[in-house]
């Protein structure tokens, strides 16, 4: 199961950077997506995995537990991450609906451009 | 239990949605409680450093879960001069928004400007890495916001990119915090510091993984050589009182890297010996020689004081990066000055740029051209680091830090050609924009279409007064960081000493009540 989980993680990463270096916004923000998911998947793997363990000591009897701190933390990070790809989302499509074009990089024009004097 | 501490949070925390839910529609409502927050935040901020002053570290346990188990907040001497470097900047900032009208631009500017100041404190308190990981987000949250305020195509397309690389770099913080807990089994800092001491040596390969991986997101954050592409297109495309609030968010790294790497892997600790130090100071010396040259090179203003922000976290990193107690006080004291230095100059390039725009080049004169060139003046002084203000001083504690250095010869060479370059390139960007302006007036006929542009009037009367007091204000905290250098050198040694002795940190986190 270790492997698995391991090569998950692996491939999700892989594939979400090979996408967060895509030129366009849509494919970065599913890149981003996928790194997400890869980092919760991997946060929950940083309690040790442990099959049908509940998530709390047992006071009477000495059973197999995992440990709740990592889902806690993936908890976080999963609404984090949740939150910050709606936001991205949004500004995205702002950025797209304002200058019709969802190239992600900025031209030399925009460098020179200030915010201020395009209005 | 000392609740100051957990003041400087708090605060912001109440006060922002509260601008939010009940004073939406009224912005003077908006403008007075904002203010009025910054100024508690400042009197709170002065407290807390009163009381830490006296060498105690104080713990605040959230909840009152004792330390390893629940989240803590940790006063010492850094913490608290740090809130109180957040505070000192958030007023003259919170002024000059009023002032020049930029947060009637766009919704929402106090409160999202109250959210990250909650989020910089927070990080500067917390004992705990989760949880400066959670205050990371509520201030880079906050400053997505603030970065596109006021909106505009280049602004938002800047923004996307911001926002991807900090996602980016919070997914890395995620990866490395995962690391270190599957090593150490903690999260507080003062326990991370425990174990990490106590694991066998040959034990710390994932460790040192997740050491590395940890400084990489500080250097995101710091704008470290690789990974400083994000600043300039994000600072000079923000609104510039926005971009000068930024300033903090940089030094949150520096921040970090210092507490992380005397706490927990410090230069003492075997298993991460040789990882950062050995690292971080190269990144640091080619840091500022590429700020150095970008400033050179900027052709617009904006960019031209994002790359001094590159230039002097560069100054600030290579005093960082030499872990010594004396490198350590010189870097503290240089990070009050270049914060403050970088918010004046992000100031002035606004009034520059609401009355000419930003480009480089000589353009008619603007209004009030005298005191605005009088003011950029005294900030190009003060960031290229010449006498008589404190960037003077502070250039000089690092060199004088880094004389024992093994390769000193290096650092004093970038440390002093890089002021050179920068003194050439702020010289060359305040005469293009201030002294040739007389020329382009008779060279050529001002184009009517440029003036027209330019002159778009926002909704209500800005008030130049209030901005003018807010960057004087900031010039007044840089003259005093120079006449007061004796005693804030003595606050920071005194820091970095309490820094060099984690053994106080730990006992004082996990060694029970105070």
């Amino acid at each position: 199961m270790e492997a698995l989980v391991a090569s998950a993680v692996g491939v999700l990463t892989a594939a979400g950077i090979f996408l967060i270096l895509r030129r366009r916004t849509f494919p970065v923000i599913l890149g981003l997506s996928l790194i997400t998911y890869a980092v919760n998947v991997f946060l929950f793997a940083t309690g040790r995995l442990a099959l049908n363990a509940p998530a709390v000591l047992n006071k009477y009897e000495e059973v197999p537990y995992t440990d709740p701190l990592p889902q806690a933390l993936v908890l976080t990070a999963i609404v984090i991450s949740f939150g910050m790809t709606a936001v991205i989302v949004m500004i995205a499509l702002s950025a797209y609906l304002s200058s019709k074009d969802d190239h992600i990089d900025m031209t030399a024009q925009d460098c020179v451009d200030a915010p201020g004097e395009d209005a | 239990m000392n609740h100051w501490i957990v003041a400087p949070i708090v605060l912001p925390a109440i006060l922002a949605p509260f601008i939010i839910m009940v004073l939406r529609y009224h912005l003077d409502l908006q403008r007075i409680f904002s203010v009025a927050g910054v100024v508690t935040l400042l009197g709170i901020a002065l407290t807390i450093t009163a009381q830490a002053s006296g060498g105690d570290i104080q713990v605040y346990e959230l909840g009152d879960w004792p330390a390893p188990f629940g989240i803590v907040m940790v006063l010492d001497r850094m913490s608290a001069m740090m809130v109180l470097l957040t505070a000192l900047l958030a007023l003259p900032i919170v002024l000059y928004a009023i002032g020049s009208g930029w947060d009637q631009r766009g919704n929402h500017f106090h409160a999202l400007f109250h959210f990250q100041l909650m989020g910089v404190c927070g990080a500067f308190l917390t004992g705990d890495a989760f949880n400066l990981f959670v205050f990371f987000e509520v201030l880079l949250i906050a400053s997505y916001g603030l970065m596109t305020h006021g909106g505009g195509s280049v602004r938002l397309k800047a923004g996307v990119q911001y926002v991807a690389y900090n996602l980016l770099g919070s997914t890395l913080f995620l990866f490395a915090l995962g690391t270190l807990y599957g090593v150490t089994g903690t999260l507080n800092m003062a326990d991370i510091a425990v174990r990490v001491a106590e694991l066998p040596a040959e034990d710390t390969a994932l460790l040192r993984v997740g050491a590395v991986l940890l400084l990489l997101v500080f250097c995101i954050k710091a704008a470290v050589l690789p990974l400083h592409f994000w600043l300039p297109a994000s600072y000079a495309n923000a609104p510039l009182p926005v971009a000068a609030l930024f300033a903090i968010m940089t030094k949150v790294g520096a921040y970090s890297i210092l507490r992380m790497y005397t706490l927990a892997f410090g230069p003492e600790v075997e298993a991460t010996q040789g990882l950062v130090g050995d690292w971080l100071q190269p990144a640091a010396i080619l840091t500022l020689a590429v700020g150095a040259i970008g400033i050179l090179g900027a052709q617009h203003i904006a960019r031209m004081v994002a790359f001094c922000a590159i230039a002097s976290m560069g100054t600030l990193l290579i005093a960082i990066s030499l872990f010594t107690p004396q490198a350590t006080a010189a870097a503290l004291y240089y990070i009050f000055h270049s914060t403050l230095a970088t918010a004046l100059l992000f100031l002035v390039a606004d009034l520059v740029m609401e009355r000419r725009g930003g480009a480089i080049i000589p353009k008619p004169p603007m209004p009030q051209s005298g005191l605005i060139s009088a003011l950029f003046f005294v900030g190009a002084i003060a960031m290229a680091g010449m006498p008589p203000l404190s960037g003077f001083i502070g250039k000089l504690l690092v060199l004088d830090a880094a004389r024992d250095a093994s390769n000193a010869n290096a650092i004093w060479f970038v440390i002093l050609v890089g002021s050179f370059v920068t003194i050439v390139g702020l010289a060359r960007a305040g005469s293009l924009i201030f002294w040739k302006s007389h020329d382009a007036q008779y060279a050529e006929e001002t184009e009517p279409t440029e003036l027209e542009e330019t002159d778009v009037q926002p909704a209500t009367e800005p008030q130049p007064g209030l901005a003018f007091t807010a960057i004087f204000g900031a010039v007044a905290g840089l003259i005093l960081l120079t006449l007061f250098a004796g005693p804030a050198l003595e606050y920071t040694s005194k820091t970095a000493e309490q820094l060099f002795t984690p053994e106080r940190y730990i006992s004082a986190v996990l060694g029970g009540e105070e």
